[in-house]
């Protein structure tokens, strides 16, 4: 199949999966307890009187069908407006970049953190198998990958705060702050990362082109770089493009706990404030960066190794 | 060949050693009022934050609650709740996807399709959202989860059923005038079970750190109620004044999630005997946990390409 032709299904498909996950959210917030309405005069300050409510919801347009609104909502994203907080009346778009920013910064250093970390030791563990650093590894990784990243984050406050009290506990900006969250949400990435390259390598290691370059005497070290960790990529560039599905689960959670003013903790604030037209723009910030980073996930695959989308035509 | 690897060697060893654990934590979540030295929830004013000691063995909270006791009344929600979710996806995303693979057409592609607008979003995002919006409440927060993880075992029942459809004891099922719902059941889910039964032992582990992780958020299970991740959210704010107010639960969350997850990993094991163990395998990387359900969403969407 051709890479054009492929990249207009997938992008039809990503069309479509963005409809779908806001209509289901729309659906959620239409049904959920609390009204926007009065949600937006009480946090205006206005008095509220049911006559005032009622001129409201028409202005809100609350009193239309769920499809209408819906549609409204649609054709106002699609040329750019997502509509204003009901919170404090700032548009949602600007908002949503300003956090956007904050939340790439925070993800982006701990990506590259997890990845500096993870491959190294992950090439290590499996050169060395079954030697005590593998086992350490392993170990070591089998807990990041058990441990609940809310706690996590408590745990590094507990012993890194408080009892040697190096660190801030609220992340201020500076790069000092910045530990604390890059940290949390880097372990279990740093987790799933080592135990990845140490299955890859693994597997590589065993194939007969490994033998064939050790004894026609090309270096170690060469072959373990050259050959074994290009080989490898692929299935290290899944699991890295894997990461940002928990890079965003993560960052709710993260900047929650250490107050950075990112997607995460807007998402958190809209929720509990119920200020319905940020949740919708988030989910679908956080839909569109979700589904395009598969997209370019599985790009790179082909990009790397031909023949996947050959053995794909051949199964379906 | 498989039952003997079942009952000897060291998988299965480890198998039941995880299993005589869990046993163990279901019997304290169903024990936990009888265990608990004092009422969970009764205040004690003169004993606000008071460190371990023989009345109160966990120490007490800022409001003097036993902090032991409130650990054994959280178990239930959290061992409980995440087993109920697991075996309720199981059922209904087993029953689903093998009805897709089995009779394919519309249904398969409605059904297959919601799973690829569920999966094209976060798990937890979206069950943050979805337990944000609808309030808290235990039944909200699985709700919340339950709402992306049937796909896990619709999507693996799918395809098992596919590929089981094509044996010649279902044609031959067939012949002998077995059709519809009764062949399904009786011929194709006793052989696609053991595949779907390792994945779903895998996903306890994850489930849990999922209702914890939503209370702790504050849109799990409400306060007063007693649950791990809401306790370690409480604690949290006087962490260097009563450390152990958070510890406690944090400490019986990690255990019970290496517990499962050790008790998933040794099933799977025993199940694929020719898959490495120990450490990582692609096999292993796989089938753990919630990463299961990207993977998943790769799989199918190489293969339509």
């Amino acid at each position: 199949m051709n890479v054009k032709r492929y990249i207009g299904r997938r992008l039809f498909q990503l069309f479509l999966i963005l409809i779908g996950v806001t209509f289901l959210v729309f659906l959620l917030m239409y049904v959920s307890p609390g009204d926007p309405a009065q949600r937006k005069l009480t946090a205006g300050g206005v008095a509220i009187t049911e006559e005032v409510l009622e001129q409201a919801r028409e202005d809100m347009g609350l009193d239309r069908p769920l499809l209408l609104q819906y549609g409204s909502w649609l054709g106002k994203v699609v040329r750019g407006d997502f509509g204003e907080s009901l919170h404090d009346g700032l548009p949602v778009a600007e908002k949503l970049a300003k956090s956007l920013k904050n939340t790439l910064l925070l993800s982006l250093v701990s990506l590259l953190a997890a990845l500096l970390l993870s491959v190294p030791l992950g090439m290590y563990s499996a050169v060395r198998r079954d030697g005590v650093a593998d086992k350490l590894i392993s170990f070591l990784t089998f807990l990041g990958n058990s441990l609940p990243n809310f706690l996590i984050a408590v745990l590094l406050m507990y012993f890194l705060c408080l009892k040697t009290k190096f660190f801030p506990i609220l992340a201020n900006g500076s790069a000092k702050g910045l530990f604390l969250p890059v940290l949390t949400l880097a372990i279990p990435l740093f987790s799933q990362f080592t135990r990845q390259v140490r299955a890859a390598v693994l597997e590589q290691l065993h194939k007969p082109y490994v033998a064939g370059a050790r004894s026609r005497g090309v270096k170690e070290s060469t072959v373990l770089v050259r050959n074994v960790l290009r080989n490898s990529l692929i299935s290290i560039i899944t699991v890295v493009g894997m990461a940002g599905g928990t890079l965003m689960a993560g960052s709710v959670v993260v900047e929650s706990i250490f107050l950075w003013p990112g997607i995460g903790k807007l998402m958190m604030d809209a929720i509990t404030a119920k200020d319905y037209p940020v949740v919708q723009g988030l989910v679908l910030v956080m839909a569109l960066l979700f589904v395009t980073v598969n997209l370019v996930t599985d790009l790179l695959y082909h990009k790397l190794d031909p023949r996947i989308w050959d053995q794909g035509e051949e199964t379906s | 060949m498989r039952k003997c690897s079942f009952f000897h060697g060291k998988s299965s060893r480890r198998f039941y050693f995880f299993l005589a654990l869990a046993v163990l934590l279901l019997l304290t979540a169903a024990l936990a009022p009888a265990l608990a030295p004092n009422d969970p929830e009764k205040t004690h004013v003169q004993a606000m934050k008071q460190a371990p000691s023989e009345e109160f063995p966990l120490g007490t909270d800022e409001y003097g609650r036993c902090v032991l006791s409130r650990v054994l009344a959280g178990a239930p929600a959290s061992v409980f709740g995440a087993i109920g979710l697991v075996a309720v996806s199981f059922v209904v995303g087993t029953f689903l996807g093998m009805l897709c693979g089995y009779y394919e057409g519309l249904l398969d592609e409605i059904l297959m399709r919601l799973a690829d607008i569920l999966l094209a979003f976060p798990q937890m995002v979206l069950a943050i959202a979805v337990a944000g919006l609808l309030g808290g409440g235990l039944k909200n927060a699985l709700l919340a989860l339950g709402i992306t993880s049937w796909t896990v075992y619709a999507r693996l029942a799918r395809s098992l059923t596919l590929q089981t459809k094509k044996e010649t004891y279902v044609a031959a099922a067939r012949f002998s005038g077995c059709g519809g719902l009764n062949l399904l059941f009786r011929h194709i889910f006793p052989n696609v079970a053991g595949p779907l039964s390792v994945t779903a032992a895998t996903q306890i582990g994850s489930t849990m750190m999922g209702i914890a992780g939503l209370s702790f958020l504050g849109i799990g299970v409400i306060p007063p109620q007693a649950e791990w991740g809401s306790m370690i959210s409480e604690g949290r704010s006087y962490m260097q004044l009563a450390p152990w107010v958070s510890l406690a639960p944090a400490a019986a969350v990690v255990a019970t999630v290496v517990i499962f997850n050790c008790l998933g990993d040794a099933a799977r094991d025993l199940a694929e005997p020719g898959a490495p163990s120990g450490g990582a395998s692609g096999r292993r990387f796989r089938l753990s946990g919630r990463r299961e359900r990207y993977a998943g969403r790769k799989r199918v969407g190489r293969r339509r390409a």
